[in-house]
């Protein structure tokens, strides 16, 4: 198991970079009220054919020829399940695959968020060459952050740069924040 | 709400100099394993802390990466170290700190952290 969900997700991700994403959507929404936290990623990869679709949630299947045992998929099935929550998985050959989760936060197995704003610092910082949009919902409230945006006004200064990444971490950082306040 | 705006202001503080990081064939890459076990032991603030000493110290030759599953699941967090010309060096059980120590004496100061190699660890 991984501890928090933010790790299922920067685990999931990398399924989607695997498969040849040119942009993955992350999508954390949080209903307070209601006790929910909903996840959602979504890719343009290559996708999945219905018998691979059917396997992947099976622990001892996993697209690597190295060992037979893949365990992102499972994980993030089993910490949404553990919570009286839901996962769904759907993907089409050559068109991408979107992985959602839903939690229900007031039960006790419920693992927490933990630091998601370093799951996509690190997304997007290590692979500059894809696009990665990210919103944070909490009710109505929200924020995204957009690389293709990010690029525009970048040109060809490299998210690497010091002074590009404080940005990044205050911009997650500060706009998590304000969306929480309600 | 915090805008895109002051990236104007960098990129323009940024012109004229390089400020692209170019996939530098003679630099050091340094490689984090990034699989489910590397994320599950650890592996993200290691990747993280290593992106932040590189940029914060200007290391233009140095460049950090990410790999699959290395196949070791039982010692990750894994960092790689390939320097120009030498052996790859595997580093085992990582920590951000301990991540921190082999940038400064094995990429930038030339000595291989010994204790932390999978070397030296009984397989």
């Amino acid at each position: 198991m991984l501890p928090e969900i933010s790790l299922n997700v920067l685990d999931i991700a990398q399924n989607s970079i695997k498969a040849g994403a040119t942009l993955v959507e992350i999508e954390v929404a949080r209903k307070p009220e209601e006790k929910r936290l909903m996840l959602s990623i979504t890719d343009n990869g290559c996708g999945m054919d219905e018998e691979q679709l059917e396997h992947v949630i099976d622990p001892f299947f996993t697209s690597r020829s190295t060992r037979k045992i893949g365990l992102g998929v499972p994980f993030l099935k089993q910490a949404a399940e553990a919570s009286g929550g839901d996962f769904s998985i759907t993907s089409e050959k050559d068109v991408g695959t979107q992985v959602k989760a839903t939690f229900h936060t007031d039960h006790i197995d419920c693992m927490p968020l933990g630091d998601i704003n370093s799951t996509i610092f690190s997304l997007v910082t290590i692979n500059e060459q894809l696009d990665f949009t990210y919103t944070y919902k909490v009710n109505d409230r929200q924020f995204t952050l957009d690389t293709r945006e990010i690029r525009e006004i970048l040109g060809d200064v490299s998210f690497q740069n010091p002074d590009v990444t404080s940005f990044l971490r205050a911009y997650l950082s500060e706009n998590q924040l304000e969306v929480e306040q309600q | 709400m915090k805008s895109l705006e002051e990236l104007k202001a960098i990129r323009e503080k940024m012109q004229g100099q390089v400020g692209v990081r170019s996939e530098n064939e003679n630099g050091t890459r340094v490689v984090v394993g990034m699989a489910t076990c590397g994320i599950a032991s650890g592996a993200r603030p290691v990747l993280n802390e290593l992106v932040k000493q590189v940029n914060d110290r200007k290391l233009s030759d140095v460049s950090v990466t990410q790999t699959g599953c290395i196949g070791l699941c039982q010692y990750e967090p894994i960092v790689e170290v390939y320097k120009p010309g030498e052996e790859k060096v595997t580093y085992v059980k990582m920590t951000a700190d301990k991540a921190v120590e082999v940038l400064e004496k094995h990429v930038l100061g030339g000595t291989v952290v010994e204790d932390y190699t999978l070397n030296k660890i009984k397989l």
